[in-house]
C-alpha cells in the first residue's frame, strides 16, 4: 500500500487535542498527563539508560518465548500435518488444550514454575505455540493434492516433494501463523510482566504506578504498542519478499 | 518371455474397485513404441482411472501392468507450482548438469522460449498448458500419458494445441495414451482408438487416415459416426 500523508491528519489532530485538553486543565495530570510530559519522561529514561535496559529485558523474554513456542508449534504442526500417525497422536490433545485460555493459566504456572523469568517466557511460548501449530497444520493440509501428484509424476522423492511442494505451499499460512504468534506473544508478555518483575517494561510500569508517575505508565503502553507494530511491519516485509510469486496472483 | 517385442505399455486384467463399485473390470491394453492411442468413453467410464494407474498414481489397482522406459504425464489442469518460475517448473525433478539447457530447449519447442522467468500466474491458460507439455517433454518420455490435456482450453487454443501436439509427436516419436471425450480430437491425433465401456475395452478401431490429417479427409465422418454410436450419442439431431 502506498503511503498517503493524508492518513497522518487524524492521529496528529488527536494528539493535539489531548495536549490541549491537558494544558487547559480538562484532564487531570494524575489521570492522563499530556503527550509532552510522556515525551519528556521518555527522553529522561532514555538518557539515564533505564528505558533501554527494561526494553532489552522485555525483548529478550519475548524472543526466547517466541523461539521456544514457535519451534514447538512448527515441529508438532509439521508432524501432525505430514503424517497420519502424527495427526492421530498429536492433534487431539493440542485441539483440546487450545480451548484453554492460556492467560488464565497464570495461577497454575506460578505454582509450577514460580514467579521468575520462567513464568514470563512460558506464557509467551504458550501464546506463540497455538497459532504456529494451527497454521502449520492447516497450511500443510490445504495443499492441493493435485500438485503433489504432478510432482510425483515428475519423479520427485517424498523428501523432494516436501521441499518443493509442501513447504512452499504452506508458507502463506505459516506467515499468518507467525503474525498471530507475535501478537499473542506480546499480549502474553504484558500479562506475564505484571507478575513480580525486577526488570522489564511491565516492572517499569508497575513501579511508576506505585509512585503515581502516570506519564511512565503511558510511556510503557506506547513502547509495547510500538514493539507490536514494528514486529508486524518486519514480518510483513519478510512475507512480501518470500512470497513474491503471489504478487501476480493478486494482480490478476 | 513374450514372443512379441515388449510394448511401451503392457497391461492385462487391470481391475479397480472403489468402495463397492467396479470401475475397471479386467482391462487389457498394449501400446507399441511410438504409437498414439486414444482412450474414449462416457463420463465415469474409468478412462482417467486407467491413466492414473499407468502413471503409478493408484496403489490399489490389481492386475498386471508395466510401462517400459520413461513416462511423463500431462493433466487437464496445468498443475504448475505457483511458487516456482516457469523454467523451474519445467526442470522439476530433472537431474544432471544439462538440465538448464534441456529446459530451455523444451520451452523453445512449445514456443515459450522467452517466458522462463515468468511466474505461472502471469500466463494464460493455453500458455500454462504449453509449459505443462514442456515439463513432460524435458523428460524425453517414451510414453506420454495425457488426461484430457486440451479439455479446459477454449476452442481456438485447443486447435492450436492439437497441432502443436502433432508436431511434437512427429519430432520426438513418443508413444502416447490420450484420454479424451472429444471424438474429433481422438480421430485427428491417434493411430488407434479404444472405447471403454462398463469397465472393459468395448471396441478397438485402427485409424488409417494418413498424416497430417484434417477433419475433411475421406473416411473421417464414417469413423466419427461409428464412434458416437459406440458412445451412445446420436450423430444426427433427428435421431
Amino acid at each position: 500500500m502506498k503511503f498517503r500523508p493524508r492518513r497522518l491528519i487524524t492521529p496528529i489532530a488527536l494528539i493535539a487535542v489531548w495536549e490541549g485538553a491537558a494544558q487547559a486543565g480538562v484532564l487531570s495530570p494524575d489521570k492522563l498527563p499530556p503527550p509532552s510530559k510522556v515525551a519528556e519522561a521518555a527522553w529522561r529514561l532514555t538518557l539515564d539508560g533505564s528505558l533501554g535496559l527494561h526494553l532489552l529485558e522485555s525483548v529478550e523474554r519475548a524472543a526466547l518465548g517466541l523461539l521456544i513456542g514457535g519451534l514447538l508449534g512448527l515441529v508438532l504442526g509439521a508432524v501432525a500435518g505430514l503424517f497420519r500417525n502424527g495427526d492421530d497422536l498429536v492433534d487431539p490433545p493440542v485441539q483440546a488444550a487450545r480451548m484453554l485460555p492460556h492467560l488464565g493459566l497464570v495461577p497454575l504456572l506460578i505454582i509450577w514454575v514460580g514467579i521468575g523469568e520462567s513464568l514470563k517466557v512460558s506464557l509467551v511460548a504458550l501464546g506463540a505455540f497455538f497459532p504456529i501449530y494451527l497454521n502449520t497444520y492447516a497450511g500443510i493440509r490445504d495443499i492441493d493434492e493435485r500438485l503433489v501428484e504432478a510432482a510425483r509424476t515428475c519423479g520427485l522423492t517424498q523428501l523432494e516433494r516436501i521441499r518443493h511442494v509442501v513447504l512452499p505451499g504452506a508458507m502463506p499460512s505459516l506467515f499468518l501463523g507467525l503474525r498471530l504468534a507475535f501478537a499473542a506473544g506480546w499480549l502474553s508478555l504484558v500479562v506475564g510482566e505484571q507478575v513480580n518483575g525486577q526488570s522489564g517494561l511491565g516492572f517499569m510500569m508497575m513501579e511508576a504506578r506505585d509512585f503515581s508517575q502516570t506519564e511512565i505508565v503511558v510511556l510503557g503502553l506506547i513502547v509495547y504498542a510500538s514493539l507490536g507494530l514494528l514486529s508486524d511491519l518486519a514480518l510483513r516485509t519478510a512475507e512480501r519478499r518470500t512470497l513474491s510469486w503471489r504478487r501476480g496472483l493478486k494482480a490478476s | 518371455m513374450a514372443s512379441r517385442p515388449e510394448g511401451v505399455v503392457t497391461a492385462t486384467g487391470v481391475r479397480r474397485v472403489f468402495g463397492g463399485t467396479t470401475v475397471l473390470d479386467g482391462v487389457d491394453l498394449r501400446i507399441e513404441k511410438g504409437e498414439v492411442v486414444a482412450l474414449l468413453g462416457e463420463s465415469g467410464s474409468g478412462k482417467s482411472t486407467l491413466l492414473r494407474i499407468l502413471a503409478g498414481l493408484d496403489e490399489e489397482a490389481t492386475g498386471e501392468f508395466t510401462t517400459s522406459g520413461s513416462t511423463a504425464v500431462v493433466f487437464q489442469e496445468h498443475r504448475l507450482l505457483p511458487w516456482k518460475r516457469v523454467a523451474e517448473n519445467v526442470a522439476l525433478g530433472v537431474r544432471g548438469g544439462d538440465a538448464p539447457d534441456r529446459t530451455a530447449t523444451a520451452l523453445e519447442e512449445v514456443g515459450l522460449a522467452d517466458r522462463g522467468r515468468a511466474w505461472p500466474s502471469e500466463l494464460s491458460g493455453g500458455q500454462s498448458q504449453r509449459v505443462a507439455f514442456a515439463r513432460a517433454l524435458v523428460r524425453e518420455p517414451d510414453l506420454l500419458l495425457l488426461d484430457e490435456p486440451f479439455g479446459a482450453l477454449d476452442a481456438l487454443t485447443r486447435l492450436k494445441m492439437q497441432a502443436l501436439f502433432g508436431r511434437l509427436r512427429a519430432r520426438h516419436g513418443f508413444a502416447a495414451l490420450l484420454v479424451t471425450h472429444d471424438v474429433e480430437e481422438a480421430l485427428l491425433l491417434s493411430d488407434r482408438l479404444l472405447v471403454l465401456d462398463r469397465g472393459r475395452i468395448a471396441e478397438e478401431i485402427e485409424v488409417d487416415l494418413g498424416r497430417p490429417r484434417a477433419v475433411d479427409v475421406p473416411g473421417f465422418n464414417e469413423l466419427r459416426r461409428r464412434l458416437l454410436a459406440l458412445l451412445h450419442v446420436p450423430a444426427d439431431p433427428e435421431e
